[in-house]
């Protein structure tokens, strides 16, 4: 019951705090510019000799353009927003009112951490599935599978999630923000590096990228969720930079769960024991 | 040494200690609060206090020694259920309005639905915030937000009341209201655990004090039992006759008189009242009748020694 009264507080929180309302103004912004964008390029097209084979994969390009920025802003919202609730809170003293009640310490932090994962995934359904239904109707084109897609970018998210909630127990808000946001940015270089390797079949390249993952596995995922969501043949044609050049297997999709599932139990074990 | 859990108490400490990375906050506490008193826990700045009262609630973990709340270990979760518990400086999500975070503190702690509906009202108007009932926290000043503070700490009609500085940012008019929340507290069995530095607050407020200082307690006193002690009083009045000073005998052994000035020890203050109706009906002009008891703050000053920075 307490789990489930703080999941709720901390959804509600972060809807009467703004927090949702001001990242989906952005996610619509985003789906007003990649709508436009859309519509601006097929409007191109019709009035060029383009023939309709090229007109269809680059579409679907701007469609994984689009998906790929969705993602992107979908991890780094899910990070800022939730960095502040548990460092936050020790520091100004909101946690104590709480932890005072007759709650276990992990129902407190495991309620925050739901509520923020629905917060995640309004997002996600949003913002994707808006991007999803502009390129179906103004630029005629549909992900391979959507569903995958979206759920692995959720599942993204919830590793970040779970990243920013175990260095929250240990850490100031800035520390924990920065941290986390760093081990995105390796996660996303690493991915880049992995994915270029394969152009040259460079092992140590592929290596770096691939010790990277492990470090951090939301690149990964994403890397997964565009074999899943890409055509066949433009992943093959190698038309995108989303084509399926290094993909990750479904045991880095099994990596990444058991990855936020760890640091989402250091996270409760390290809120469980420390000073208040 | 393990402490018997004797269910007369409210709270126990046994060697109590605190170290947080070599700096020693709580050095060996050993105290007992019995059940249904207004106990007043006192100490200057660094004394140990706010760790102390951390310690008995769970928010922090002793480094040794035994804490017991209700016959329960320290920080278990279901003696939770009827411990309330005001923070030094309450904050809470400022978005809430006063009954959505009494609703909230509520269910959390297993109060019904039913309940909190005829109970948030009133605590709303105890704590004297009915008339910003609609306003959110984010617009409530620091008193305001002890106040419903306050509130949230009774919403489960708690057993043991910890109260970490509740008058805080109040006005005269708060400190009253407060003075009144806590002895009323107490009237229904509850026990109130007070940490205040506003020593006359205490003096007139709490049943039992205890002094600490660099995490030991130093000295306790049982203040229903100082309104028992012999109290010294001095008197300024005119026609004081010789038959009227020799008439005061019969309280005092010790009366000494220089002109207009008359002081006088009696053995209860219970005394008093009758002191003075005989001064007057003796046929003496009294303009001063003051009881010279040393107060908690002389006697705080006295074991505390030099400002140390209280």
């Amino acid at each position: 019951m307490g789990v489930w009264i703080m999941a709720g507080i901390t959804f509600r929180e972060a809807a009467r705090k703004k927090i949702l309302w001001t990242a989906l103004f952005a996610g619509g912004a985003f789906l007003l510019v990649f709508g436009i964008g859309l519509r601006f390029q097929v409007g191109d097209f019709r009035n060029s000799a383009v023939p309709p084979f090229l007109r269809y994969q680059v579409i679907s390009a701007m469609l994984m353009i689009g998906l790929y920025t969705v993602d992107l802003l979908a991890v780094v919202m899910t990070t800022l927003t939730s960095v502040d609730t548990i460092s936050g809170e020790i520091t100004s003293g909101t946690i104590h009112a709480i932890a005072t009640k007759p709650l276990a310490r992990w129902q407190i932090l495991i309620g925050k951490w739901l509520g923020f994962v629905a917060m995640a995934g309004v997002y996600v359904a949003i913002t994707f599935w808006g991007t999803i239904a502009e390129g179906y109707w103004i630029g005629g084109v549909m992900a391979q599978h959507p569903v995958r897609g979206s759920l692995l970018v959720f599942l993204e998210c919830i590793v970040a999630l779970s990243v920013t909630f175990m260095f929250g127990t240990w850490f100031s808000t800035l520390t924990s923000g920065v941290i986390t946001l760093g081990l995105l940015g390796v996660a996303f270089l690493g991915g880049w590096l992995e994915q270029m390797s394969g152009f040259t079949e460079g092992s140590r390249l592929a290596m770096v990228g691939i010790i990277s993952s492990l470090i951090m596995p939301s690149e990964a995922v994403w890397r997964r969720a565009a074999f899943e969501m890409e055509s066949p043949l433009a992943g093959s044609l190698q038309f995108s930079p989303f084509a399926d050049i290094s993909i990750p297997s479904i045991s880095m999709i099994v990596y990444a769960t058991v990855y936020l599932l760890v640091a989402l139990a250091i996270a409760v074990y390290h809120f469980g024991e420390r000073d208040l | 040494m393990t402490l018997s859990q004797q269910d007369s108490f409210a709270v126990q400490t046994q060697n109590l200690r605190k170290v947080f990375g070599g700096k020693v906050a709580v050095r060996d506490l050993t105290l007992t609060v019995r059940r249904g008193e207004i106990f007043g826990f006192l100490g200057p700045n660094g004394a140990g206090k706010s760790t102390s009262i951390k310690m008995l609630l769970g928010l922090a973990k002793p480094t040794s020694g035994e804490a017991f709340v209700l016959g329960a270990p320290s920080g278990d979760v279901e003696v939770r259920r009827r411990i309330g518990f005001l923070p030094e400086n309450f904050r809470f999500y400022e978005w809430l309005t006063p009954a959505e975070l009494l609703h909230l503190h509520g269910r959390l702690c297993g109060v019904p639905s039913s309940k909190l509906s005829e109970r948030i009202p009133a605590l709303i108007d105890l704590v004297g915030l009915t008339p910003h009932i609609d306003k959110r926290l984010q617009n409530f000043s620091k008193g305001m937000l002890q106040r419903i503070g306050l509130a949230q700490a009774l919403i489960h009609e708690p057993e043991v009341i910890f109260l970490d500085e509740p008058t805080s940012g109040l006005d005269p008019l708060g400190r009253r209201m407060v003075r009144d929340i806590i002895r009323a507290q107490r009237d229904r069995g509850a026990t109130v655990f007070l940490n205040s530095h506003l020593l006359s607050e205490i003096e007139i407020t709490c049943d039992q004090v205890v002094f600490i200082r660099e995490g030991e307690v130093v000295t306790s006193r049982d203040l229903r039992a100082q309104q028992e002690e012999a109290v010294r009083v001095e008197v300024r009045a005119r026609k004081l006759t010789q038959d009227c000073i020799a008439g005061l005998a019969r309280w005092s052994e010790s009366v000494q008189v220089d002109e207009e000035r008359l002081t006088m020890t009696t053995q209860s203050r219970e005394t008093l009242p009758e002191i003075l109706r005989y001064l007057v009906a003796a046929g003496a002009d009294v303009y001063q009748f003051t009881p010279q008891r040393m107060s908690l703050e002389e006697l705080f000053m006295n074991i505390m020694g030099e400002d140390r920075g209280f």
